[in-house]
């Protein structure tokens, strides 16, 4: 090996980016990290705990319960978001004076806030004054997302989709305009059907941009807090209580520091988890398996 | 496989052309026969994609009619006219292995399965990608790749015609060479009728049996590689094949004699009387460059300006009477300082208005 010269200036350069880092992210979860292994009963005094939170939130039921929730949330969110995303994004038009129109329009959702949303459905959807909730009473259907959990569940999956599939939408988009046209062409001169067009060449053009929607949907559909807070806060009875309602509880309601801490950090392993699972699936999808090279 | 009849073809992409300038490709009347492999060769803009594309069935032509044999095919879609197509880049089924690619076309078409896989592995061999066959086609190279759509052409045995879009435009330069070779080689296998637009002179000479040159929407000339080389019917001809391109200088032909850089020359052939713009065309190949002693009264003072070195030649640059004028010398011939150019006198070809004019007799 020949000896490198060794220059320590370059030090200089990443140490303010090292100092942001450490600001921003490092030290806020290193605090979580640190409440999460201890006690205290006030005056800031700390006892060593260990791991006994940890044990505490992965044998509770509350947090299954939780979790489940969300788990479900989140199949659901994706399983309709997804191809209802695509859908619209293949029936857009590509060129001429509505493609503005359909962008504008597809965007105007992503720009309201997310407690704005959760208030519009609450109030349009409550059975005493909201339009929704008059209008469907008036026909028939008992609809009452205060009292019933399937009806809590409907309104805050409609929020979200209502709010959301705008994303996919516009990823999607964007996917199937950069697709050179001789694809098409070559597919018409092939013989494909519309559905052959779809699943071997706009899909997997898709590809990229689809694991950007799915990832994004995911991590905010699992995190998913204002909506059902601003509904029913959690209810009726546990029926929304969703990771984040639950650790907001822990944390700030009950003043539980230590396991709203190891609780947080769990959330977080699972988000990076299951977002590595679907980058590595969806990556790897379509390409060959590790080079198995005969000579 | 078919003979395509061009019947009074032109193409316009204004809804309502006024006048000739309108027209992307200007009338033409010509037929493909069957079988045969044929360059479109013209700069870019010239009209030469155009023509695919009405052929292919992409673009319905303003005025005229196309016919495969004696089917009108001018309203029918691409899918309709049994075509295969070659794009500038290799379109490709990114998600489905090599032998799936090839497989496709068949498999839309409702072929029995035992038939597809017959077929599809002939052209595996043919393509020498046997090896490769059950790869994801997106890991290949672009070379493969632009093998892999045209197999996708050939494993349907019955194409009208395979119609080629600049396809080695992406292709690394050793490739095009081999890429090339498998092109001619399929064809004499086949025997598809091929027609291949570029914008490369080398690539259209080598494959094509005709090479139709294509200048602002107008096909110039049709023939071979030697009559567009000997005989350019245009100027624009003479300057865009060959390299250098011809010579074309300004002059005069009366009968038998024809007049240039204040130099007569006699002829043994005869033209009738011209009138216009005249030139004279003459490839530097057919121009020698010597001393006073070897020119004798035919030679006409050279001032050479530049001797470039290309490997077996060395093309010389230089000035006669006032007119830009190319030489093609041996590589080891000298270049004198006191230097005259020696025209072979039966190469003039003479223009008129740019337009090839033949001697009468």
């Amino acid at each position: 090996m020949i000896d490198k010269p060794v220059n320590h200036k370059a030090w200089f350069f990443v140490f303010p980016v090292f100092l942001l880092v450490a600001i921003s992210a490092i030290i806020p979860l290193m605090t979580v990290v640190n409440y999460s292994v201890q006690d205290t009963f006030g005056n800031n005094q700390f006892f060593w705990a260990g791991t006994e939170w940890y044990e505490e939130i992965l044998t509770s039921s509350r947090f299954h319960d939780a979790l489940v929730r969300n788990l479900i949330f989140s199949g659901i969110i994706l399983l309709i978001e997804i191809p209802l995303g695509i859908a619209i994004a293949l029936s857009m038009p590509r060129k001429g004076i509505w493609v503005p129109v359909c962008l504008i329009l597809m965007a105007l959702p992503l720009l309201i806030p997310w407690n704005v949303v959760g208030t519009i459905w609450q109030v349009f959807g409550r059975a005493d004054i909201g339009l929704l909730g008059r209008s469907l009473a008036a026909i028939g259907v008992e609809y009452n997302y205060a009292t019933n959990w399937l009806d809590a569940w409907i309104t805050i999956i409609i929020m979200d989709v209502w709010h959301w599939t705008s994303l996919v939408v516009l990823l999607c988009y964007s996917g199937l305009v950069a697709i050179p046209e001789p694809y098409y062409q070559a597919a018409r001169i092939d013989g494909a059907s519309k559905w052959k067009v779809f699943r071997y060449i706009q899909l997997p053009k898709m590809q990229r941009v689809l694991l950007i929607a799915v990832l994004l949907r995911f991590m905010d559909s699992f995190m998913i807090y204002t909506e059902p807070f601003v509904l029913t806060g959690g209810g009726p009875g546990n029926s929304t209580t969703f990771l984040s309602i639950d650790l907001v509880k822990m944390a700030i309601g009950q003043f539980d520091l230590g396991p709203a801490a190891a609780m947080s950090i769990i959330y977080f392993l699972i988000i990076l988890l299951v977002s590595w699972v679907f980058y590595t699936a969806m990556t790897n999808f379509g390409i060959d398996a590790p080079e198995k090279e005969v000579n | 496989m078919a003979q395509i009849t061009l019947d009074k073809l032109a193409h316009s992409y204004l809804a309502k052309p006024q006048n000739d300038a309108d027209f992307a490709l200007k009338q033409i009347d010509y037929v493909w026969e069957d079988g045969g492999a044929y360059a479109l060769l013209g700069p870019s803009g010239c009209g030469k994609t155009t023509l695919l594309n009405i052929i292919s069935g992409l673009l319905v032509p303003s005025k005229g009619h196309i016919r495969f044999d004696a089917n009108d095919v001018t309203e029918l879609s691409p899918e309709n006219r049994n075509i295969a197509q070659v794009f500038q880049f290799p379109v490709i089924y990114d998600t489905m292995t090599v032998e799936e690619n090839l497989a496709f076309p068949l498999v839309n078409r409702g072929v029995k399965r035992s038939e597809v896989n017959q077929r599809v592995n002939d052209m595996l061999v043919t393509l020498d990608l046997k090896d490769k066959a059950k790869r994801k086609a997106r890991g290949l190279t672009a070379d493969e790749k632009q093998k892999i759509s045209l197999g996708r052409g050939l494993v349907r045995y019955d194409v009208n015609a395979i119609l080629f879009d600049e396809p080695l435009t992406v292709i690394d330069p050793h490739m095009k060479w081999q890429l090339r070779t498998k092109l001619k080689q399929l064809h004499e296998q086949f025997g598809h009728t091929m027609i291949y637009v570029t914008h490369d002179q080398t690539e259209a000479l080598t494959f094509a049996d005709k090479v139709v040159v294509m200048y602002e929407g107008e096909v110039v000339q049709i023939g071979t590689p030697e009559e567009l080389f000997d005989e350019p019917a245009h100027t624009f001809v003479g300057y865009f094949i060959g390299s250098p391109g011809m010579n074309i200088l300004p002059g005069a032909v009366e009968q038998n004699t024809l007049r240039l850089a204040d130099q007569s020359f006699e002829l043994n052939k005869h033209y009738r009387s011209l009138s216009g713009k005249l030139e004279i065309g003459i490839r530097p190949e057919f121009v020698k460059v010597t001393d006073a002693a070897g020119a004798g009264s035919s030679g006409v003072k050279m001032q050479v300006n530049s001797v470039e070195n290309i490997g077996r030649h060395k093309i010389v640059r230089g000035m006669v009477n006032g007119q830009a004028i190319d030489a093609v010398v041996d590589e080891d011939a000298n270049v004198p300082a006191d230097a005259f150019a020696v025209f072979d006198k039966s190469r003039f070809n003479v223009y008129e208005d740019s337009h090839l004019v033949r001697a009468e007799s």
